[in-house]
């Protein structure tokens, strides 16, 4: 075999790309994982995993320097001095805000697996359901019958800890031991179930860290500090999970600094023989071909690439043929809730730092429930004991001013909603050719914004917050809204959907591109919509079933 | 040294060079913070806020040097300017409260000294509209907090610290004196 012909070519390395890789050389096929940034070895390059606080020179904080360079990091907590090397450069990568749209990347092996937040839930059939029940958007292709298993594969893989709280809106799992509430946190959530006779819950997060040993890797430590890597290796990540598995079949090839500038397309085939990647150190251009192509290079970005290639044929792109290239762009968006103080239990305290909160399923527009506007939200949050920080009182400065600030303060409680955003076609991405990154690539213009539906909802996700709060007996509760840009919830969805109509859609229900049956498409821009819980374990589950589907369909002759 | 040189006065013959060459010089820019004397300062004003109790001060746990570092790299000019003048006005009022230098008074002079420029921040910082610029003895109190209890010894001292807890224990009992977790 010729050192540029594999069988299959996964572009990107990220959660979604990981799991291709992982599928596919344990299938046997012999893959090249290519991945634009640098590599990131596991445990090697977590630089700031075993530091202390007094390490950082800034405790952590944000230089005016790094305020200079990352001009959107900055909007929100990424831009820390702590996992500064996780997030890409702003300078050498940058994008068109037609409107803000707040993009947080990770340009390096492994992608954002190393930073996501962990939350791991299943759609349910409310969910694949929507669009076709409320008429907005196209329908999703798949049911949750369909996904159901590959949930199952994804989560006994990755490991996902969580209680199997029997709850329609949000399916259980095949779940690790669930996280332990603390002793707030249940009274709370036991006086929700009493007071909302079982139809609201507030519930252990389910999240991809290990509560006990698994697949040969250690059980999360409460350190919470996941974002720097962990040298335990105990939440699923590129590097802690699949990517170990896929080298492991000694069939896996991995290409950091190669960005793939265009897939390869075949006319007289109308399929994929490869891809077009520039060295992003050599600026180089090489070729790879394989049989089957996974395209799992970040929502916005998988997009860029279909965007870029075959078009000679279609000049909106490969995919583009529907219409729908580019467009339905999804966020979740968020930081508006409820907080408020505990009484009490003053005599409780907690050990360890949990990497997980508790969470509250949506239950708004379920059952019965009807409101004037379509679609719902859920909350994360927790409750916890203040510190010093917090609580600076008037009595100002002295020494029993500073030893009272070593002891913790009260308990309070706070929960932020994520809501659903509509799939609206005008919410889109394009190609601005003006413009260039350091390679001389035309970059992403971003065009979207949320509406009505989404502001009317905003309303329910504070009051709402407040009024379960105030049910469970929390004092002196305050709603707040701290704005939403576009994208703040790292949560990009769509731009290349799933669908049942070539004509509507640029993937079918086994997510390959209609106009390239080769070409698949398994990350957040396949999403046909966005549901409100956190989506990387629908990626996980689609891009195996869809390796599984793909293999077969190798093995018919089919592809 | 530099007492014995106030109480000599203009006595000595050349009292002024004396003076000049032993009190701390005035920082005029933010390079001027990172000079020994001033870190002196800085960790004697921090250990004013934040003394010596059953734990270490400030100044013990490094606070001194740990503000020009943040001063210099996280506040814009416009935040600078403020703590490098403020720092001469924080002289002034020792000097107008006391007829002496910060540095020259004792501990309690200290205190009384700083309780009441911290009284005034406070009255300041809450009248303040969004745009008005900080009190210096504000940014000066943040600083000295946050140095203090992410410091080596503010954290594993003041504070308890454990670096990998190993496990989770939401029902852990507490008793009145039980340190905060520092993280």
């Amino acid at each position: 075999m010729a050192d540029n012909v594999y069988d299959a070519i996964v572009i990107g390395s990220g959660i979604s790309g990981g799991w291709a890789a992982k599928e596919l050389t344990q299938k046997g096929l012999k893959t090249i994982m290519l991945e634009r940034g640098r590599n990131v070895e596991h445990v090697k390059d977590y630089h700031a995993a075993t530091k202390h606080p007094w390490e950082f020179p800034h405790r952590g904080g944000r230089t005016q320097q790094m305020i200079e360079d990352y001009p959107v990091l900055r909007r929100d907590y990424p831009l820390n001095e702590k996992n500064l090397d996780f997030w890409v450069n702003e300078k050498e990568s940058p994008y068109v805000e037609v409107k803000r749209f707040d993009w947080y990347r990770g340009y390096h092996v492994g992608g954002r697996s190393l930073m996501w937040g962990r939350q791991s839930y299943r759609f349910s059939d409310l969910d694949f359901g929507a669009n076709i029940t409320d008429g907005h958007g196209v329908d999703w292709p798949i049911r949750y019958k369909d996904i159901a298993s590959w949930y199952s594969y994804a989560e006994r893989w990755a490991g996902i800890s969580g209680n199997r709280d029997g709850l329609d809106v949000l399916p259980d799992g095949d779940f690790l031991p669930p996280m332990a509430m603390n002793v707030v946190e249940k009274d709370l959530a036991a006086r929700i179930k009493t007071h909302y006779q079982g139809k609201r819950h507030f519930i252990i997060g389910r999240v991809a860290n290990l509560t006990v040993p698994h697949e040969g890797r250690v059980n999360c430590q409460y350190q919470n500090q996941c974002s720097l890597g962990c040298n335990f290796g105990a939440y699923f990540s590129t590097q802690s999970s699949t990517l170990p598995a896929a080298v492991a079949t000694g069939n896996l090839t991995l290409r950091p600094f190669s960005i793939v500038t265009k897939i390869l397309y075949d006319k007289d085939t109308k399929k994929a023989k490869g891809v077009e990647i520039l060295d992003a150190e050599t600026n180089q251009t090489y070729e790879y071909f394989a049989k089957i192509v996974f395209v799992c290079a970040s929502a916005f970005n998988s997009t860029w690439v279909l965007m870029n290639s075959a078009t000679d044929i279609w000049p909106e792109g490969l995919g583009s043929s529907s219409g729908e290239l580019g467009h339905n762009a999804m966020d979740h968006h968020f930081r508006c809730g409820a907080s408020g103080r505990v009484e009490g239990y003053e005599d409780k305290y907690y050990y360890g730092r949990r990497a997980n909160g508790l969470y509250i399923p949506r239950f708004r527009n379920v059952g019965d429930d009807k409101r004037d506007y379509v679609r719902g939200f859920g909350y994360q949050g927790s409750a916890s004991r203040g510190r010093w920080s917090g609580e600076i009182a008037e009595m100002s400065i002295g020494g029993e001013w500073k030893d009272a600030m070593c002891e913790p303060g009260s308990w309070s409680v706070g929960f932020t909603a994520f809501g659903e955003t509509l799939p609206y076609h005008e919410n889109r991405i394009f190609l601005d050719k003006d413009v260039k990154d350091k390679w001389g690539l035309p970059v992403l213009a971003m065009d979207m914004e949320i509406k009505e539906n989404e502001l009317k909802m905003r309303k329910d996700m504070m009051e709402d917050g407040k009024e379960m709060l105030e049910a469970a007996g929390v004092k002196d509760v305050f709603t707040y809204d701290n704005g939403y840009g576009f994208g703040q919830g790292i949560h990009e969805m769509g731009t290349a959907r799933m669908g049942r109509d070539p004509k509507t859609s640029v993937l079918n229900a086994n997510n390959q591109v209609w106009d390239a049956l080769n070409v698949f498409v398994t990350d957040g821009a396949c999403m046909t919509s966005a549901a409100c819980v956190n989506p990387s374990l629908t990626y996980m589950a689609l891009t195996a079933r869809a390796v599984n589907f793909a293999v077969e369909e190798l093995k018919k002759g089919n592809l | 040294m530099a007492r014995v040189a106030w109480i000599m006065g203009g006595a000595v013959v050349g009292a002024n060079l004396f003076l000049e060459g032993c009190t701390r010089k005035a920082a005029k820019n933010v390079e001027g913070l990172f000079e020994p004397e001033t870190i002196d300062f800085l960790g004697d004003v921090a250990d004013t806020i934040l003394p010596p109790t059953s734990s270490p001060g400030a100044k013990e746990a490094g606070v001194g040097a740990f503000i020009p570092v943040m001063v210099k790299d996280c506040y814009t000019t416009d935040q600078q300017k403020i703590v490098i003048d403020g720092l001469g006005k924080l002289e002034d009022a020792a000097t107008e409260k006391f007829g002496r230098k910060f540095q020259e008074l004792d501990a309690a002079e200290r205190t009384e000294l700083l309780a009441a420029i911290d009284k005034e921040a406070k009255d300041y910082q809450k009248n303040k509209t969004e745009e008005d610029a900080d009190h210096y003895f504000h940014l000066i109190k943040q600083l000295t907090l946050l140095g203090f209890f992410t410091s080596e010894l503010g954290a594993t001292e003041a504070l308890r610290y454990v670096q990998i807890p190993g496990r989770y224990d939401g029902d852990y009992p507490y008793a009145k004196g039980d340190k905060a977790w520092a993280t």
